[in-house]
């Protein structure tokens, strides 16, 4: 008899996520309404942003964001794994706890602790390295401009180092749940060590990808040690030395000050460019982790296409 | 662990019981032991230390008065007080027209110090101090000028060898009363500044690199060889940066300092609203890149306890309270100012 009430609680409790989400969207959109109406789509193109003259667009800001992003996951993924992979495979006993302790560490860090340290550790040293390279080199487009050191190599490679814990302490979990049968088979069909490893992560894929996808939706809303680094400059480059700015950084650096309605509007609508991006992004790798996980069981898959169908 | 909740639960107790026997007398040594009676005030952030001194000294005056800041930038503070829900604002640029008529009631302004924006480069080997014009600044921040080697900023320094070196600009990232006062200064000078860049808390910069704070632009320039930024004088007072003169109208190359804000608002005609940009001053001495900050109150307060406190402040703020200014790296207000401003407070309606 106490079910229904239980069933009612429990479905309640679920349901408030969901009602939060959408709650935060409604909310960003009505503070935003003043920008939607007189920009409307062209917020998304327009590559200018001049409080002064009211003209808001948030193109460079979406190109920052995920330009950072993408080459924060790109230096941060193999990392990551390897570290995963080590951990969970080849590790000898005593070395697992500090290890994994350590790379921890990395995750309680504060992000204006990783701002700190990009400004007076890594900053420098890229500077120098844009010094010290050789003047063809910087002639390409990816190279090219002059060497401040801020840019957008510094924020790709702090957010690699904030998102490298996340991602390498889901991904040896997921490892970890692998069954020994599945290593077990694949000595006793002769495989090598490394074979071995190749068929666990290939049984651990979509977590492995998961964890991935976590590591980018973090570097998406990092906020304080990318604008440290970065150098805060709307524009849309292709040069990883060229200072950029971001979403959640152009927010929080000027959303104290704003002082006019529209201006106020356009940066809530920041917010909520970068709300539906990363709706967009997690569903997107729901859905990939999802189509892996169809194609790589295709027998049973089968089955329960059969049993759906027979329903 | 217990042994540490315990020792710091004694602690408490004791201090506890130490503010109560010390309480008593003074209060009794305030003969009128009025009510507590407690103000909230939100704003702009560069007033912020002297603002917490001021509160805090006339709470050492009067026991039974507690003013809270909070310092969360001059848009908040107009955003706040036009809500009401804080009694005052502070904003670092006067509010619009426009802000005005929006305001539910009339918002009246008060200057309380004032401030300046210097500029700082770091060029290694230089023997001296670079002397920079308006003129000059706005054509570096508009990308015109990009050597440091340039004829205009050579001919501005006679005898000084400047290197053939490429200009990094840095300004500030976050939106700020300090990039207001600096655009605000370099579109009185330059006409193309004006039309090109215009005067806000933030604006679309041609050029350069963002530093988030005095602290983010002041370290990108430190780290930066050939690299010119702005930065408020107090910061750059305290944290002991050398900084560049810059011309006036009258000609004269001025390094900021305290007495040449204070010159610079003395030479500006100040209307009755107190709404005024006091940068590129006339005067001799004036240093051109200075700026008032404001305090926002109605005209008409609700509540016409605090009305009376708050009004009492100003007038010791402004009065007593500027003394403790220089201390801190803000410029006094000059006399004339102060008596404008003690004869406007009385519109205040208290009662």
């Amino acid at each position: 008899m106490r079910d229904l009430p239980f069933r009612i609680i429990v479905g309640a409790f679920g349901c408030v996520l969901a009602l939060l989400v959408l709650a935060i969207g409604v909310e960003l959109t009505r503070q935003s309404w003043l920008s939607i109406q007189k920009f409307g789509f062209h917020f998304w193109t327009t590559d200018t942003w001049d409080p002064v003259a009211g003209q808001f667009g948030a193109l460079p800001f979406i190109w920052g964001t995920l330009y950072s992003s993408l080459l924060a996951l790109a230096i941060a993924a193999p990392v990551a794994l390897g570290i995963a992979i080590f951990v969970s495979e080849l590790c000898p006993a005593w070395l697992q706890t500090p290890l994994v302790f350590l790379t921890e560490l990395l995750a309680a860090i504060p992000s204006i602790v990783y701002g700190l340290w990009g400004i007076f550790v890594l900053v420098p040293a890229i500077r120098a390295l844009e010094i010290w390279m050789p003047e063809p080199l910087r002639a390409i487009p990816l190279l090219s401009g002059p060497p401040l050191g801020v840019g957008m190599l510094a924020a790709g490679v702090i957010l690699a180092v904030m998102i490298v814990p996340f991602t390498s302490a889901v991904a040896r979990e997921v490892l970890q749940t692998v069954p020994a049968a599945q290593r077990e088979g694949a000595y006793a069909l002769g495989a090598t060590r490394f074979e071995a490893i190749r068929a666990a992560l290939f049984y651990a894929r979509t977590g492995i990808i998961g964890s991935i996808m976590l590591g980018f939706g973090r570097a998406l809303g990092e906020t304080m040690a990318v604008t440290m680094v970065i150098g805060n400059n709307p524009q849309v480059s292709a040069s990883l030395f060229a200072p950029q700015y971001t979403m959640a950084a152009v927010v929080a650096n000027e959303f104290t000050e704003a002082s006019d309605e529209l201006y106020l509007h356009a940066l809530v609508e920041i917010g909520l460019v970068l709300f539906v991006i990363t709706l967009v992004v997690n569903a997107g790798s729901r859905l990939l982790i999802w189509g892996l996980g169809r194609s790589g069981r295709t027998r049973p898959s089968r089955v329960a296409d059969v049993e759906a169908s027979a329903a | 662990m217990r042994s540490l909740v315990a020792i710091s639960l004694l602690t408490a107790t004791f201090a506890a019981c130490g503010g109560g026997t010390q309480q008593p007398p003074a209060a009794t040594g305030n003969a009128t032991a009025a009510a507590r009676i407690q103000i909230n005030g939100a704003g702009a952030t560069f007033p912020y230390p002297i603002y917490s001194k001021w509160f805090s000294e006339y709470n050492k005056l009067h026991p039974n008065v507690e003013i809270n800041y909070q310092s969360i930038g001059s848009g908040g503070g107009i955003r706040q007080v036009t809500a009401q829900t804080v009694f005052f604002g502070a904003t670092d640029g006067p509010m619009t027209d426009e802000q005005l008529t929006s305001a539910p009631g009339p918002v009246l302004h008060f200057p309380t110090v004032l401030g300046a924006v210097v500029p700082i480069y770091n060029l290694p080997g230089l023997a001296q101090d670079l002397k920079f014009s308006g003129p000059v600044l706005a054509d570096i921040y508009l990308g015109r000028i990009k050597k440091w080697n340039d004829r205009a900023i050579a001919g501005l320094n006679p005898g000084v060898t400047l290197p053939a070196t490429d200009i990094t600009v840095v300004h500030r990232s976050d939106g700020s009363g300090t990039t207001f006062i600096y655009v605000d200064y370099l579109s009185k000078v330059s006409p193309d500044f004006k039309s090109k860049v215009g005067v806000n808390t933030s604006v679309n910069w041609p050029v350069g690199v963002g530093g988030k704070g005095n602290e983010g632009v002041s370290g990108m320039v430190s780290q930066t060889p050939g690299s010119i930024g702005y930065v408020e004088l107090i910061y750059a007072l305290q944290n002991k940066i050398s900084f560049g003169a810059v011309q006036n109208i009258a000609g004269e190359f001025i390094k900021a300092t305290p007495e040449g804000v204070t010159k610079a608002a003395a030479g500006a005609t100040v209307p009755d609203d107190f709404r005024v940009s006091i940068t590129n001053a006339p005067g001799a001495g004036a240093y051109p890149i200075s700026s008032f900050t404001w305090l926002l109150m109605f005209e008409k307060p609700a509540d016409k306890d605090k009305a009376k406190v708050m009004v009492d402040f100003v007038k010791w703020a402004l009065t007593d309270g500027q003394a403790f200014a220089t201390e801190l790296g803000y410029a006094p207000l000059p006399d004339a100012v102060v008596k404008k401003e003690l004869a406007a407070v009385e519109r205040i309606t208290i009662s």
